[in-house]
Parts: C-alpha cells; structure tokens; sequence
C-alpha cells in the first residue's frame, strides 16, 4: 500500500498509472457506537462520469461520502485510487491526492475575498515574500473563465449568495486539480436558473474527465445529469444502474425496499372540528400567506424541499419570529402568536427541526431535559420546584416512551438520537398540548426507534391531539399524513389528501 | 489545466471596485470627537484643544503603550481569541528589563555584577520574557483547547505575581540613561507607529496574515484548506506577547523604573481600542489602521476629558460608555452585512 505522501509524489511526478476505474471501493465497513452506519458497501467511479449516489437519509451516502473525503476512516474494506490502494488520514490530505468535497454546509470564510478563499495556504508569494494579490486576483480570472463563472474576485464571499459561494466552493476544488468532486445536494439551495448554471459547470468538469459523485435526493436531477446511479439503503449497498436504462420506479423500489404504507402506520381516527385555522399568514421575505386548518386527530403534513419556508411557518405558528400578517385561530378565537410563551399557554408543542442545536440541552440530564417546558403552573409551590411530582411524572413518561436510558441523571448527550428525540417528545406531552409542531420528527435516526416514533404519533393523533409534521422523507409524509401541505419557495403550493397524493405530485407542488 | 501558469491573456475581467474601506467611518468618528473638544475648549476654557503641541505630544505619548500591546491584540482578536493577560505581561517585562537596566551608580541594583549593560541586553530580555508569556497563552489555547478568556484569565493573574515575585514587591530603579532613552521624548510614538505600519504589511500581504483571518473567518474552512491550526495560534499569541513585552520595555523607560503594579488594566484598553477600531470580536475582520485610530480616539477621550477638568472617575465612566458603543456599532454592522 503507497502511502498518501508517496501517492501524492507519483501523482506529481506525472507516473500516474491509467487504471480503468478512477476510484474503486470494495467491502468497506463503518461502524459507529450503537450504529453500523456502512455494511460491506461497494462503489466504483470512472473517468468523465457524474455518479448519483441516492438513498433515504440514513442509508450511508453520507458516511460513504466522508470516507471519500477523508473525514472518517473505514473499519475495513479497500479503497483504490487511480487503481492504487490508498489510505487516506485527513480532508487535507484527500484534496493533496486530488479528492475534493463540496461541502453542504459550505466551508467558506465569509469576511474574506472569494480569491483569498480559493487560494488560502497557496498564495502566490512575490520576490519580497509577500502574497501577490494581482497575480491572485488573475489566477482567479482564469479560472472563473475556464469554469464559466462570473464572480469578481475582490468581493468577500460574505456578500454572495449561496449558490455564487457554491461557485466558489467548486472553482476552490478545481484549482486543486482535483480528478474526484462530491457533491451532497448542491442545488438543496438554489433557484431553477442557479441550478442550470451549475450543471453547466458540472458537465464542463465532466467534459475535463473529472469524476464526480453527486448525491442527492431529487428524481429529476438523477435523470439530467447523472450517468450512472448507485442506491443505498440502511448501510448496505443495493446496485449501481446506468442512469439512461433506469426508470423512477426503479430507483424508488431500490431505495424504499419495501411498501411505503407497511413502514408507517397511521391509524384510523376520526377527525374532530377545527383547532386550529392559519389565514393568510406571512413573514416578510420569508414566506407569503399561508392558509390551512388543522382538525382534532389529524396529522398535517408538510412537504417542500430545504429552504422552502416550511421550519418557518413552523416557527411562526410557535412565536418563535412572530408573523407579519395574516391570523391564528386556535380553537375558533384568535391568538397573537407574539412568543413562545404565548404558544405554550395555548397548547401548542414544539418539536425542533435540529435536536442538538435547539432542542436538547446536551449536557443536562434526562429529568432536566424533560421538565423544562412544565417548570410552571401545577408544579410550582411558593416559588419552589415540585421536585417529587416531577420526577414522577417524567418516570411514567420515561416508561410510556420506551426511552432507554440507564437512569433519569443521565446527561442526554450520551443517549442515542432516537432516544434524545423521545426524550424531546416527552418534554412537549408533559405539557398536555392540543397542537403538536413536529419538526423532522425522525431526522438521523436508526429505523426501530423510527418506527416507535411513528406509533408514538399516531396514538397522539388518535388521543385528539391535532398535528403538524414536517419532513422531508416522502414515505414518512405519504405514510403518515391524513393531509399534506406542499410548500414552495415561500408559498404553500397546495394541500393533498391522503388519498390522492402521490410522490410524484407532491415533487411537483414542491418543485413547481 | 494549469492554473499556475496563467495564460498571457489574463488581463484582470473587471476593473477592480474600490470602495471605501471601513477604517474610514473610524478616521471621522476619532476627527468628529477632535472638533468637539475644539468646540467645548473654546467655549468652556477660552482656549484651542487641537493647536497646542505640548497637548497632541502628551496625548499620542500616553496611548502608545496601549497601541503597542493593542497592536497584538487586534490579531489575537482577529482569530476570534482573546487575550486578557497583556497587562500583566507589561509588568513582568517592566520589572525584568529594568533589573538589568540598573546603573551601577546604584549600590543595592539586583544583580550588582550585571549593572551598566548596554541597553540592547535588557530589551531582549524584556522582549524573551513577553514571548515567553505569550507562548504559555498560544500553547495553553492551542493544544489544551481551553477557551483564550480561560487561559488568559489564569496567565492574567500568574504574571502579574511572577512580576511582583521577582523583586519580592520591590520597584526597581537607577536605570541607566541609555535605556531611559527608549522611554524619552517622542521615541514611543515612532515604535508604536514602526510597529503599526510593520504589522499592516504583515496581516494584509503575508500569509501570516491570510492565515490569521482565515482562522478567524472560519475555523473549520480553515482547517480543511490545510492551515496548521494550532502552530499558527501558537503564533499569534506570541507576538502578542512580543508586543506586550516591548510595551512593558517602553513603560519601564519613561518610568525610568520598574513597578510590578505596572501595566494594570492595560490589556482592557488594548481591547478597547481595537474593538473601537473595527476589530470584530467574531473573528476574521479587523485592520492594524483601524486599531491606530481607535488608539487614538482613546487618546483624545483621555487628553480632552482631562483638558476639560472632568473628573477621572467621570472619564472612566464614559470609556465603558464608548467602548460598549462601539460593539453595539459593530453588531448593526455586522446584521446589516448579513441582510445583504
């Protein structure tokens, strides 16, 4: 096995031995604590191809995609660069050896130049040992017209929208003379005419022979820009097909495996009067008049892709950025969602989008975690926490939740995710809510606790709770949902009952 | 493709926009507040504030120190750090570069067989032992991964004992008249100002520099483009320690002593100027000018308050004003940045 360093000398000095395949990975494991998040996976990349990698979140493109770009180090398995065996230590070292990632979350420093990012660490030096900033700025002409970008280079990344940083990303990657560029959903964040741009830049980089593995979870996409597509589910490689011979029923029986409506049950209940009724509401720039009602024993679910406004609304309804226009009903009366605090005391629940950032705190226990939204009211006496009648309820919600934790001092970081989300549910059924607000419910958790997580739901529903549920996995909205709301760029799109909605018109609504 | 070698026809796409830089709206802020006590001196005291040269001279001296050490702390800042410790750092190279300073006039000099030295011994030594402090800071951020307030806080109080240590309390005096000289007339305006214009080269044309902002901008960005992280930091709070060292240096020479009291509160004025400067407390943005002109508002704030007789407790007070204004200024900017 050449080690990096050596692979990075023969690769300079020109040797580079032609292999067939440009990347090859063969039986490659990877386990995390409690999670085998790859299962003797196999991919293989050629020259001059743009390779979709597509599966459900948490089927392991994520994870296959970091062992590329250096970030994780398989268990086992081998992996081949350029038909040499190769080991990689670091992103650093992945990008010396011609990997490059595009990342999602964009690994840019805003407050400075989109040339002084591309070329950190590589700066041109003149005589005097001082970085050349004309030569900078020219070497990043150049390529800016070889990739057919139209940035000025003097700007600070900061100013430019996300898909002009998305450039920047690629033009970074490029001028590393990178052969292999991953991309993980790169048009999660752009208008139509962004995504065109981009995909002209993909096929130019495709045209030079560079190998370029592009995940994503659109259908349309695979179809205009893929050559070649390989699916993934819970870990395990399912196949690779040519990307003109496969058909979107295809791609959906690989990466579901099995019937939608098995893996999520609803149960039957009947549907109660209004408890809620949202008019026309609006946050400016973010999202425009909204409008639905949500019945007692119903779960409202709201597609759209990333950035379309759905969080927000949810976030709105919550008080959390209180709405410019429009109204709230709750119960036939009107609220003024102006904070949390009003929410809470109408009997709404939240259940965040992002479970470490704003839902659990990490480093409290698992009583702490579950109590804080009920430290009011009943539990309270002359100031002083009920401490013994808190504890009791949070074991019997403990109990009712399946949550499995060695005890309730348990600080809630060394739960896994499945658990640290009941644990959150936990929290907000304390508080009795008539409305629940579930926010990617099931996001990057293994597929028993979603299942429970599921049944959880839908035993609310049945209780009388009305609920909304937010997601982005379409068999989970399809599954689950008595109705669906359909968001696009802002604007709720339309709503689909459960019997006439399909993936397909759902991605239409959504994609408009 | 080759991008090293650019193609002869690369002439720049656009001709570069120039825009106003943002040390500017500081320049006006820090001439706006020279008027005003041009205005309040004639009408309050009958007399010009800004045309009086023995006034400007003893304003620009006072600040100095605090522009050498803020000169460091701009960049320690600029990687989103922090550094409490500097003022502490000032006494100890007080007290050390004075012990080595004595004139053999002096019958009770700390090391009577070291006495008469040339002045260029007690400078690197002053200088050593600000490097020194400041490799304890880097070295304690960099691989320990305590947060900078933590490791300065702790560095804050060792130094300042070590300083009071050293001579078991005692201030040291009878420096000889070459190194008094460091601390004369208007020689700490030209190293404060040598040192200014040294270290705006060195942030805006060196890698050293690309690298500090880099480190502040983005961290992680920072890190998968290659950046030897923890070296560099390890960097950056060194010569902020330099720089605190040489501050300390000058301290003992227009003191012709050393005190290890010296240089207490320093390190807050040293924040000060550079936040009143431009210097984003978030990392990644910040210029050495700015830092001079906010050195200076804090100079003119001094001189004018005092030219005015308001009471020094008064002045305090008004300082803390300033200096949470200009953070407040600098979040409305940075809101307004991420609007666009």
């Amino acid at each position: 096995m050449l080690s990096p360093t050596t692979m990075k000398a023969v690769r300079e000095s020109g040797a580079v031995p032609q292999a067939s395949w440009l990347m090859e990975i063969e039986g490659v494991c990877k386990s995390f604590p409690g999670v085998k998040a790859l299962d003797d996976v196999s991919f293989q990349l050629k020259r001059g191809t743009v390779h979709a990698l597509m599966g459900e979140n948490g089927a392991g493109k994520s994870t296959l995609m970091k062992i590329i770009a250096g970030i994780y180090t398989p268990d086992s398995g081998s992996f081949k660069l350029r038909g040499q065996e190769i080991k990689l230590v670091s992103p650093l070292d992945a990008l010396e050896n011609g990997i490059a990632m595009i990342h999602q979350e964009l690994n840019l420093m805003a407050p400075m130049t989109v040339a002084e990012n591309i070329w950190i660490r590589r700066e041109p030096i003149n005589r005097f040992g001082f970085v050349d900033h004309g030569k900078m700025h020219d070497m990043t002409a150049a390529l800016f017209r070889d990739l057919n970008i139209d940035l000025d280079p003097d700007t600070t990344v900061g100013s430019l929208s996300i898909a002009n940083r998305q450039m920047v990303e690629i033009a970074k990657a490029v001028s590393y003379e990178s052969d292999v560029l991953i991309m993980d959903e790169p048009t999660s964040a752009l208008t139509d005419k962004e995504v065109t741009h981009l995909f002209a830049i993909i096929k130019t980089l495709r045209a030079k022979g560079k190998g370029i593995v592009y995940i994503t979870h659109k259908m349309n996409e695979l179809f205009e820009i893929a050559d070649e597509v390989s699916v993934f589910r819970d870990g395990h490689y399912i196949g690779t097909k040519d990307a003109a011979a496969v058909t979107r029923e295809d791609i959906i029986r690989m990466m579901v495996g099995r019937e939608i409506t098995q893996m999520f049950p609803k149960d039957d209940v009947p549907i109660g009067e209004v408890v809620l009724s949202v008019k026309d509401l609006s946050l400016q720039g973010v999202f425009s008049n909204v409008s639905f009602d949500l019945h007692k024993g119903e779960i409202l679910g709201v597609a759209g892709l990333v950035g379309s406004g759905r969080s927000n609304v949810a976030e709105t309804l919550f008080g959390v950025t209180p709405a410019t226009s429009g109204t709230i009903h709750i119960a036939g009366r009107e609220v003024v969602m102006t904070s949390p605090q009003v929410a809470l005391a109408h009997g709404l629940g939240f259940l965040t989008e992002d479970r470490k950032e704003t839902g659990c705190f990490l480093m409290l226990d698992v009583q702490q975690n579950m109590q804080v939204a009920v430290l009011s009211g009943e539990y309270i006496r002359g100031g002083f926490v009920r401490q013994g009648a808190l504890t009791k309820v949070c074991e019997a919600m403990r109990d009712a939740l399946r949550v499995k934790t060695p005890n309730m001092q348990e600080r809630v970081e060394n739960l896994s995710g499945g658990n640290q989300q009941k644990v959150l549910i936990g929290r907000w059924l304390l508080t009795k809510p008539r409305i629940l607000i579930l926010d990617e419910p099931t996001r990057g958790i293994d597929v028993g606790a979603k299942s429970e997580i599921h049944r959880m739901v839908s035993q609310l529903a049945g209780d009388g709770v009305g609920i909304i549920m937010i997601s982005s996995e379409m068999p989970e909205i399809l599954g689950m949902s008595d109705r669906i709301l359909v968001m696009h760029e802002g604007r709720a799109t339309g709503i689909l009952n459960r019997d006439e909605a399909d993936q397909v018109k759902i991605m239409e609504l959504a994609s408009h | 493709m080759s991008v090293e070698n650019t193609p002869a026809t690369a002439a720049p796409a656009k001709a570069r926009v120039r825009r106003l830089p943002p040390e500017f709206n500081i320049l006006v802020v820090l001439i706006g507040m020279a008027l005003m006590f041009e205005a309040l001196g004639w009408i309050f005291e009958g007399q010009s504030f800004l045309f009086n040269i023995l006034r400007l001279r003893i304003m620009i001296l006072q600040v100095s120190v605090i522009g050498i050490i803020a000169i460091g702390v701009t960049q320690v800042i600029i990687t989103s750090g922090i550094d409490l410790s500097s003022g502490s750092i000032v006494g100890a190279t007080a007290m050390v570069a004075a012990s080595l300073a004595q004139s053999s006039d002096y019958t009770h000099a700390i090391y009577p067989h070291l006495t008469n030295l040339p002045a260029i011994v007690p400078m690197i030594a002053g200088i050593i032992v600000g490097g020194l402090g400041g490799m304890i800071n880097g070295g304690l951020i960099a691989w320990t991964g305590i947060p900078p307030f933590i490791a300065t806080l702790g560095t804050y109080v060792s130094i300042r004992g070590f300083a009071k240590w050293y001579t078991r309390g005692n201030p040291v005096s009878f420096l000889t008249p070459q190194f008094d000289y460091i601390g004369s007339g208007i020689v700490p305006v030209f190293i404060f100002l040598i040192c200014a214009a040294i270290f705006h080269v060195v942030l805006g044309y060196t890698r050293y520099g690309k690298f500090t902002y880099a480190i502040g901008a983005n961290r992680q960005a920072a890190r998968v483009s290659g950046i030897n992280i923890k070296r560099h930091l390890l960097l950056v709070y060194t010569i902020a320690g330099l720089l605190s060292g040489l501050a300390g240096i000058v301290t003992a020479a227009r003191a012709q002593s050393g005190q290890s009291g010296m240089g207490v509160g320093y390190e807050l004025q040293a924040i000060a100027a550079a936040v009143i400067g431009g210097t984003s407390l978030t990392g990644g943005a910040g210029r050495i000018w700015g830092t001079v002109f906010g050195t200076l508002i804090l100079g003119v704030v001094t001189s004018g308050f005092t030219f005015l007789n308001i009471n020094d407790y008064l002045q305090e007070m008004v300082l803390g004003g300033i200096i949470v204004g200009a953070v407040i200024v600098d979040q409305f900017r940075q809101a307004r940045r991420a609007k666009v």
